[in-house]
């Protein structure tokens, strides 16, 4: 909470310095404003790897969940990506969102690392990370969502519904990113799968080996083992040197530090995948394997937390991205969803990626409630949160529970978000 | 020279033949290596529901309690009551049928064979791959039978352990395995399944 404030703290101070040059800072010598003739401290450090400057703070933002605070123990945790300061749709690495199941990244030497693919093939092999390159590769752009994100249940519930929240804690489990790798089809077809296959089991190289069951369809339609990530090697904290990626797909499938893929004819039934992931009615049954991410988009501009600081012009942009597909149309709504207008699509709008919208508007002072809401192109359409209600079979009162015990995934409902007179932004789910 | 081949293959055998002995022609030569059968083996931890991939091996309830004890029972609790450090292994029943299910092992998990690959491949933290087989299966068995599970005297091993029923099976939708991958067969749709 710390560190939205001073977030919130940073954006005000802004505001409050562009607010006094719209007044025009006359006292204000010229050499504030074009310091280009002072070099940045340490210049020379940044010849051979970029930093940011010095004045871009965006940062992750961490929860600690599931267990306390105690020396010792694993934790699983949480770090969600800063969408109210992102520009276009990709996200830089280092503020892709994170979740990890009580493991920290191992530090795998990528000369040492080995994936295997074995089980129901005709030719199983080892390949070494300098064999995968010399493979035909591929750059594809996807999101990445957990699939708790957004959702007011779960470890992270209390301050997604919190009148306060900020787009980071109410949808900041979603990243997006071009990644360069091999096909899986391609690796799959090398080693011949044989008749009979219908699942693999990816692994990972991280302490506690995290496995994920996909369906063999799946791997062999758009599946890719990757080690690039926005042109640069993965980072430690997205599964360096070698992860999949399982597009448009829950969070849980893209296994990190991948090392071995095991081709088999049933889903194995992981840990995560049989305890933790499947989502339970409220009858008792649950569902498993929901795999697919729903239609789904937030402004992120201005969005919960953020302040106008006058009346006049603003661009409504946020964020939509599908499972299912490719964004068709994103429509805005400013006055609590009785109209809504058609937002511009940003090129490049690519399947299972995160696609950029716009919409001209013009803020007369007055309270407004600002929405978004999305279709891909199977014509799915994001749904209100009433309409998720009436889907799953609960009441409204089913999103007030305690955050801690109630348990949703795929939650895709559209988020209002309230602009107050004094022109506060705040959080209008609930 | 590759054409050549192809014709030739193409002339000699008949269309289902030759397409199979095309497909065993592998395009990427010498990208990758053979592993042995140890090195299978050995990488090799993934248990299914069928248990086909459980080594050699057995433990009891007896067994496993000693083992637990020394080595579990410090985070999971004495008798995996859980604590601060780990969750809970035993007990946690009670009906699912609300909005805050309870997700414990006896009262959610759908195989046993889940508990013999989790504590194999990622238990004890920081000691993975310590345990033996037998113990593995001794440790199954305590945590089967302190949630009554199984009886006292039931030997855990590659033939009993696929065969215990955990009592949550039923309760999972779509029920059968082999219907879980068609998420449309499954009337699954934007992002939710019913």
């Amino acid at each position: 909470m710390s560190s939205k404030r001073s977030l919130r703290r940073q954006f005000l101070k802004n505001g409050a310095a562009l607010a006094g040059l719209a007044a025009g800072a006359v006292s204000s010598p010229a050499t504030s404003l074009f310091a280009a003739d002072t070099p940045v401290t340490g210049a020379e450090a940044l010849h051979a790897y970029g930093e940011r400057s010095h004045f871009e703070k965006d940062a992750r933002i961490g929860s600690i969940a599931m267990w306390p605070i105690v020396p010792g123990a694993r934790r699983d945790y949480g770090f969600r990506s800063p969408l109210q300061d992102s520009i276009g749709i990709i996200t830089p690495a280092p503020l892709h969102f994170i979740i990890s199941h009580g493991h920290e990244p191992p530090d795998i030497d990528p000369r040492e690392h080995r994936l295997m693919i074995h089980g129901m093939v005709d030719r199983p092999l080892i390949f070494s990370l300098d064999e995968i390159k010399r493979l035909p590769s591929v750059s594809r752009l996807h999101f990445l969502e957990c699939h708790g994100n957004s959702a007011t249940s779960g470890p992270t519930g209390d301050p997604r519904k919190a009148p306060d929240a900020t787009v980071q804690e109410t949808h900041g489990l979603t990243s997006c990113s071009i990644w360069t790798g091999v096909p899986l089809s391609l690796l799959l077809g090398h080693v011949g799968v044989q008749k009979g296959a219908s699942w693999i089991v990816a692994e990972g190289s991280e302490e506690g080996k995290h496995s994920k069951s996909i369906p063999l369809e799946k791997a062999m339609d758009d599946c890719l083992v990757v080690y690039g990530q926005n042109g640069e090697a993965l980072r430690p904290e997205q599964g360096y040197p070698l992860r999949l990626l399982v597009p448009g797909w829950q969070g849980i499938n893209n296994v990190k530090w991948v090392r071995r893929i095991y081709v088999v004819d049933e889903p194995y039934m992981a840990m995560m995948e049989s305890t933790k992931y499947p989502s339970p009615r409220l009858d008792g049954k649950s569902r498993w394997f929901e795999s697919e991410m729903g239609p789904k988009s937030v402004i992120t501009r201005p969005s919960g937390g953020q302040q106008l600081s006058a009346r006049g012009f603003y661009e409504i942009t946020g964020l939509a991205w599908s499972g299912g597909g490719a964004i068709r149309r994103v429509e805005v709504s400013a006055d609590g969803g009785r109209t809504w207008k058609d937002a511009h699509l940003q090129e490049p709008i690519a399947p299972k990626a995160h696609t950029r919208f716009g919409l001209a508007w013009t803020w007369n002072g007055e309270e407004a409630v600002l929405q978004s809401r999305c279709t891909d192109d199977k014509g799915h359409v994001q749904p209100t949160l009433n309409e998720l209600a009436k889907f799953w079979g609960v009441g409204m009162d089913y999103f007030q529970l305690p955050a801690a015990t109630a348990d949703m995934g795929n939650f895709n409902a559209i988020q209002p978000w309230k602009v107050g007179r004094d022109g506060s932004v705040g959080n209008a789910l609930l | 020279m590759r054409y050549f081949n192809l014709c030739l293959a193409l002339t000699v055998c008949g269309v289902t033949a030759c397409a199979a002995a095309f497909a065993q022609t592998p395009s990427y030569s010498n990208v990758g290596r053979t592993p042995t059968k140890e090195e299978i083996q050995a990488w090799n931890q993934s248990i299914g529901p069928e248990g086909k991939e459980l080594p050699p091996g057995s433990g009891t309830v007896k067994e496993g309690e000693k083992i637990f004890s020394e080595k579990c029972a410090v985070c999971h609790g004495p008798a995996g009551e859980g604590s601060q450090l780990a969750p809970r292994l035993v007990g946690g029943r009670a009906p699912l049928n609300t909005p805050t299910p309870s997700r414990t092992l006896a009262n959610y998990w759908p195989f046993a064979t889940t508990i013999w690959d989790y504590i194999n491949r990622a238990m004890p933290p920081k000691q993975q791959g310590s345990l033996g087989a037998s113990e593995v299966y001794a440790l199954t068995a305590f945590i089967l039978n302190r949630n009554e599970i199984i009886p006292e005297t039931q030997v855990i091993d590659a033939a009993s352990l696929p065969k215990v029923k955990m009592p949550n099976r039923d309760d999972f939708i779509p029920h059968d395995l082999k219907d879980i991958h068609d998420l449309r067969a499954r009337g699954c749709s934007a992002g939710h399944c019913p």
